[in-house]
């Protein structure tokens, strides 16, 4: 699950994490108020941040046409209109799609004064199996393109679980980003509190980009945690009551939540061809195999290993809903499960649904005859296949 | 004859009053597979089924019925303990089952794993099966939630990250009478205990074992570095298949493991390293088991 900036500045801040100040709000009257107070307290400058879960937030473009989700102000009254064209508006990103995503909640921040950006980053480092601390001197860029293309800039601190951080590991971490003096021990805290942000809310990202170097008001330099992304290991969330009220219904497609609802896997693609399989290796190896025969997937629908019939005919309604589906695929290797289950599920949906698209249905593993049977005797134009391969080419002929 | 498991191996099953492991266990004594204990906290001294005594602790199991593996099938906040019961009590094999334990107890079991002799497949995996040579592969063993009946005793090893797409190539190879030495799920988790390459190591050191079969996903870079040791050491003919070509980056597809994140684990350098590697690759999962039997 991803969390919001807001958000993580308020984790990161829990644990001793140095933030620039600021306050999250949702009307342009707070949001000049919080701005107002900044100026007083000494900012020069305010930061005005759109709130979505979406990188290159400052490169998008509103659908009214305001440019920037992310905008800096001198004055107060330059914040309210900044968060009037902001609030209830739709920001598209590069990581958006071309739907964007409606903002409704904004954080004004003082923007530091900064001298220089950084990179810090926890993750889990799947060869070893254990936590990574990752930082770099090339702060505010795309970091995936730095290890690209200069790896040697990265460092990277393996983290003992047993031990925690300990810190040398944040010492080293510091010489390696070429800090001096103060700026050692005020990053042996941050970085130490930004491990414990990721260990104690079992995260599975915690990426701050940028770390910056700011002047503070009194001439100095400090370390400030200025940008933050917060990613959660959705499995652990059963455990942070406070983490899973920090879910964002708004942020998720429609038909993935109504999903969830039913325990089904699904997340929807932009392709033609709907498809409904059991087992999620087995549901992206169906992806796979469409688009080999030329055609291209509308989804990935994990149904799970016991499938029941209320399921299916769910999954059904949640493929339907999508409008640019042309045709459906299922593809079922029942193991243990029954086919035949499987078979009544899919008659019973087709005739609630009232399907009009063509289906094509693979049925293989146990009681699968009875399954075939099933469909054959429905009086439904089903068309049934034999393999994977033969359900793949037939759904692709049928909606070309 | 077989890695991991034979015939004969006897299993225990931690959290076998609970529905889905009495059913599993149900299935795995009709294959004839020699579950002797179960073990569940405060049942100790029942009876499951009227013939598997059940325990309080993994330790009186073993002690009493001489149980070697254990199959797992607790919910997910207690596993991490469970495992490590296992791992405690001196069992030679633990397989866990049990989907959606959090990543960070995974970390900590790996880390309280390290010098211990117990080897972990899972979690998040259908486990293990060495077919029998009886009716529908009858007597062998089975621990965990994989069909029995699509296997047949014979000699091509098969690895994978995922269930369903296990049983599909094991079921392509059946199909052609071509039998298996044992299958090996090692789960869909960003953690696991055992990793293709491991799996693949001891396939290369079965003489039993003529064929390989290791199928992979998005995510992580557990298939290239198998596939890197296979081009040095390999000696058998291996076949793959990287699911999730079309996976969209920086998502999850299903399994918590799969997952294109930072352009790294994309099905495309998965299938570039297999190729280099001269692993034979399926080009769609309906010819796993055909793409190997061409290479031997």
């Amino acid at each position: 699950m991803n969390i919001h900036e807001y958000q993580a500045r308020q984790l990161l801040d829990q644990h001793g994490v140095s933030i620039p100040a600021g306050e999250v709000c949702d009307s342009p009257e707070a949001a000049k108020r919080i701005a107002a107070h900044l100026l007083t307290g000494g900012a020069n400058l305010i930061a005005v941040k759109s709130q979505v879960h979406a990188g290159g937030r400052g490169k998008g473009t509103f659908k009214s046409g305001f440019q920037g989700g992310v905008k800096l102000c001198k004055t107060a009254e330059d914040v309210f209109d900044k968060a009037k064209a902001m609030l209830g508006n739709v920001l598209v990103t590069k990581q958006t799609g071309p739907e964007g995503r409606l903002v409704s909640k904004l954080i004004i921040v003082a923007a530091p004064d900064i001298r220089k950006e950084l990179y810090l980053a926890v993750l889990l480092d799947r060869s070893s199996s254990r936590p990574v601390v990752m930082a770099s001197t090339e702060g505010g860029m795309d970091i995936e393109e730095v290890a690209a293309k200069t790896p040697e800039k990265i460092v990277k601190e393996t983290i003992d679980p047993t031990l925690g951080m300990m810190p040398y590991q944040a010492r080293k971490v510091a010489a390696a980003l070429g800090l001096k003096g103060d700026l050692i021990n005020q990053a042996v805290k941050l970085v130490l509190g930004v491990y414990r942000t990721w260990w104690e809310c079992d995260a599975s990202l915690v990426e701050i980009n940028p770390l910056c170097i700011v002047r503070t008001h009194e001439g100095k330099e400090a370390l400030m945690a200025v940008d933050a992304k917060l990613s959660l290991d959705d499995n652990a969330l059963y455990r942070h009551p406070n983490l899973q009220a920090m879910r964002d219904l708004a942020e998720e497609a429609p038909l993935e939540i109504e999903a969830s609802k039913f325990n089904l896997n699904y997340i929807k693609l932009d392709g033609s061809i709907a498809c409904l399989v059991n087992g999620a290796g087995l549901a992206m190896a169906t992806m796979d195999i469409i688009q080999h025969f030329g055609g291209r997937p509308a989804n990935f629908l994990d149904v799970g290993g016991g499938a029941s019939q209320e399921q299916v005919a769910a999954a059904f309604r949640i493929i339907l809903q999508d409008p640019n589906v042309k045709g459906i695929m299922v593809n079922i290797f029942g193991g243990i499960m029954d086919c035949n289950i499987i078979a009544t599920g899919i008659v019973a949906a087709v005739k609630e649904t009232g399907l009009k698209l063509p289906l094509v249905v693979r049925l293989e593993g146990n009681n699968v005859e009875a399954g075939n049977q099933s469909l054959a005797q429905s009086g439904l134009t089903i068309i049934r296949a034999n393999s994977m391969a033969d359900a793949a080419e037939k759904v692709v002929k049928a909606v070309s | 004859m077989s890695i991991l498991v034979k015939p004969d191996t006897k299993v225990l099953v931690q959290g076998i009053t609970g529905s889905f492991g009495a059913r599993h266990t149900q299935l795995s004594l009709a294959y004839g597979t020699q579950v002797v204990a179960g073990v569940t906290p405060g049942k100790g001294g029942q009876e499951f089924d009227n013939k598997v005594p059940i325990f309080d602790t993994v330790a009186e199991a073993m002690k009493a019925t001489g149980a070697t593996a254990s199959a797992i099938f607790v919910p997910p906040a207690f596993a991490a303990d469970a495992i490590l019961e296992g791992v405690d009590a001196g069992l030679d094999l633990v397989v866990c089952i049990t989907e959606g334990i959090p990543v960070n107890d995974m970390v900590k079991v790996k880390r309280a794993m390290d010098g211990k002799k117990t080897r972990l497949i899972g979690p998040n995996c259908p486990g293990i099966v060495t077919p029998g040579v009886g009716k529908d592969s009858q007597g062998g063993c089975r621990i965990g939630i994989a069909p029995g009946y699509i296997h047949k005793q014979g000699h091509i090893g098969v690895v994978s990250r995922s269930g369903t797409l296990t049983y599909e190539a094991v079921w392509q190879l059946t199909c052609r009478g071509v039998g298996q030495s044992t299958c090996v799920g090692i789960g869909g988790d960003p953690v696991n205990g055992t990793s293709h390459l491991e799996v693949l190591k001891l396939f290369e050191a079965d003489p039993d074992t003529h064929g390989i079969i290791m199928i992979g996903e998005i995510g992580g870079s557990a298939e290239e570095e198998a596939a890197t040791w296979i081009a040095n050491h390999g000696r058998k003919p291996v076949a793959g298949f990287i699911a999730g070509a079309t996976a969209p980056p920086g998502r999850r597809m299903g399994h918590a493991g799969a997952i294109v994140s930072g352009g790294k684990g994309t099905a495309a350098a998965k299938i570039a390293a297999f190729k280099e590697a001269g692993i034979a690759v399926a080009s769609t999962p309906s010819e796993m088991a055909e793409t190997l039997l061409k290479r031997m």
